[in-house]
């Protein structure tokens, strides 16, 4: 399967601060295959969530989408109407957030909070909602699924409330589920649970967009893996290409910086500096000012993201390869 | 709202006994003409003034008419005074205020806005205007008290609105394509009940005190009905040879107060806890 779900072409997403204008997601253009997870990664604050959160329209005020298309299967998100965007959303494409802690509503059974969600796609009755949560529960691996139907969130663990959530956001069989770190707050027995979970959806013929930050993750999970630095793509390439031969020095200092238990390494390995300031952006390449590499020419322009047979990237380095 | 409950009865041994004051005071509200022989307005010119005995137990005030009974009677106007423009003023101030609260933009200011016309002005001065203006009669008593007290719930409500509008629950609920209206009935009012409910108790006190004041000033309840507030007005005439005419009221009227205040403040701290949990 190669056909294309969604496509994302130059995204922007646009704050105003008291600093000047600031752009969290520049010119991002990302696809995700039918039947694929694919997987983004970055450091914190690089945009990664910015760029799922133009997706699902939820990019807080004053923040905008300034740029680009967003396509599902061709149609254009942008040119939706209000109501039939929002109609999608749920039923096309769901999201699941970081912290199962506190993206359920404490004061209703997490049962309900679930059919909410067919009754409003589907319009169905109380009776045959809940026969469906608690199938859909069983199906997410919740154990005793009649009696956590009406539990109330804060009676569930971590690794259970992510099981409502992603209950939640599969109930209508959406084609794309947006996985915002699902793992990150959870600890890695439960971790090691829900990625299962989520190959066994993907299985049933749901694509992934998995956004993490651990590298782990996305090794185990995604067929195809975009960096993402300071708002910007910078590599992307298949999973096998990417952690064998990466192209971009930021790719590479990530890698680095993973823990092995085989070799034995006597202080990790970390890439200096911090992501920079969005309003005080390096000239050049964005990475210039931490990369071991830089020359002259990443100082002074922008590499963009290049086409190098079969994998991008955005660095001058791989002129010379 | 049942484990707060029962938490709070546990901590809090003054806040049940504010419980059950307050439902004994209902109850004899109701019950006011099986508790006594004798009618709201009775007079007995031949009696007038008596102070307390078997056959008055709170005297008789300057028309000869019970004082224990015009008590009674008197709470049914106190307590509903208390209740019923605090109830509206919560739905009124609730919705406007978590409305303003989740649109936010030209909705928020102008609700706001109109909150703050409400707010800055004197309560009791605007008590007044209204009450002169409208007439008296409990119907408008209840309407003076209901417009006095929206702003503050509106505010309370549309502060709690900001907090929860950013939280995860809501961003999840509006992923999944929730419209606004559902949103707001589903997660936002019902996350904002166990703050208003605290606030309620705290309100009805002090919209009863308000009507006492109102009929103390002559703008409230007249007579021949009895009210708490004009009973202690007419007793004032005669502190000094019948003080009990004032005095019965005056207790009344302490006695629910505090009450609701002591079971406000047994609530908010038996909802606190769980607050914090979240």
């Amino acid at each position: 399967m190669d056909e294309k779900l969604l496509e994302i072409e130059d995204l922007c997403v646009e704050f105003p601060t008291e600093k000047g204008k600031i752009r969290p997601v520049d010119r991002v253009s990302l696809e995700i295959r039918t039947g694929t997870i694919t997987g983004l990664v970055g450091e914190s604050g690089c945009g990664k969530s910015m760029t799922a959160r133009a997706v699902m329209n939820l990019i807080k005020k004053p923040g905008k989408m300034t740029g680009g298309r967003i396509l599902l299967e061709g149609r254009d998100l942008g040119q939706m109407g209000a109501k039939e965007r929002r109609l999608l959303q749920g039923r096309e494409i769901s999201m699941i957030f970081q912290d199962p802690m506190s993206s359920l509503n404490p004061v209703m059974k997490a049962g309900k909070q679930v059919d909410e969600v067919i009754r409003l796609h589907e319009g169905t009755d109380a009776g045959e909602a809940r026969r469906r949560t608690i199938e859909m529960f069983a199906a997410v691996g919740i154990p005793d699924p009649e009696r956590r139907y009406d539990a109330y969130p804060h009676e569930l663990s971590g690794g259970l409330r992510q099981r409502v959530m992603i209950a939640m956001a599969m109930i209508c069989k959406p084609k794309l589920l947006i996985a915002d770190e699902p793992t990150t707050a959870l600890d890695v027995t439960v971790e090691a649970q829900i990625l299962e979970l989520m190959e066994k959806l993907r299985e049933g013929g749901t694509s992934i967009l998995l956004i993490s930050h651990n590298l782990g993750v996305i090794a185990r999970m995604c067929e195809d893996v975009y960096v993402m630095y300071a708002g910007k793509i910078v590599e992307h390439a298949e999973i096998g290409t990417l952690f064998a031969d990466p192209a971009h020095p930021y790719t590479k200092g990530l890698l680095r910086a993973v823990t092995s238990l085989q070799e034995e390494t006597a202080l990790l390995e970390t890439i200096p500096g911090n992501v920079p300031q969005l309003y005080e952006l390096p000239q050049g390449c964005r990475f210039s000012n931490r990369c071991a590499f830089a020359t002259e020419r990443c100082r002074a322009d922008e590499p963009a993201l290049r086409d190098l047979g079969g994998r991008e990237c955005a660095c001058f380095l791989e002129d010379r390869a | 709202m049942k484990d707060a409950l029962r938490r709070m009865i546990r901590a809090n041994k003054l806040s049940l006994v504010s419980l059950i004051v307050i439902f004994l005071l209902i109850l004899f509200s109701i019950l006011a003409p099986w508790l006594t022989p004798y009618g709201e307005a009775d007079m007995d010119l031949m009696h007038r003034l008596s102070p307390p005995s078997a056959e008055h137990l709170l005297g008789t005030d300057e028309a000869g008419r019970d004082v224990l009974t015009r008590l009674l009677y008197g709470s049914r106007v106190s307590l509903m005074v208390g209740i019923v423009p605090t109830l509206l003023s919560m739905v009124i101030g609730a919705v406007l205020g978590v409305t303003a609260g989740y649109l936010g933009g030209a909705v928020d200011s102008i609700i706001m806005r109109l909150a703050d016309i409400v707010l800055a002005f004197p309560s009791m001065l605007l008590a007044m205007v209204i009450m002169y203006t409208l007439g008296d009669g409990l119907f408008n008593v209840f309407l003076t008290l209901t417009l006095m007290n929206w702003g503050t719930v509106a505010r309370i409500a549309r502060a709690e609105t900001l907090k929860l509008k950013t939280i995860d629950y809501v961003e999840a609920a509006r992923s999944i394509g929730m419209s606004k209206g559902r949103i707001i009935m589903r997660h936002i009012l019902p996350n904002c009940i166990p703050t208003l409910i605290v606030l309620f108790t705290l309100n009805v006190p002090s919209a009863i005190l308000t009507e006492s004041a109102l009929s103390f000033l002559g703008l409230g309840i007249q007579p021949p009905s009895a009210s708490w507030g004009l009973m202690v007005n007419t007793g004032r005439q005669y502190l000094f040879n019948a003080p009990w005419l004032s005095f019965a009221p005056s207790g009344a009227i302490m006695l629910a107060v505090l009450s609701f205040n002591f079971l406000g403040d047994g609530l908010r701290d038996a909802i606190d806890p769980r607050l914090r949990r979240r």
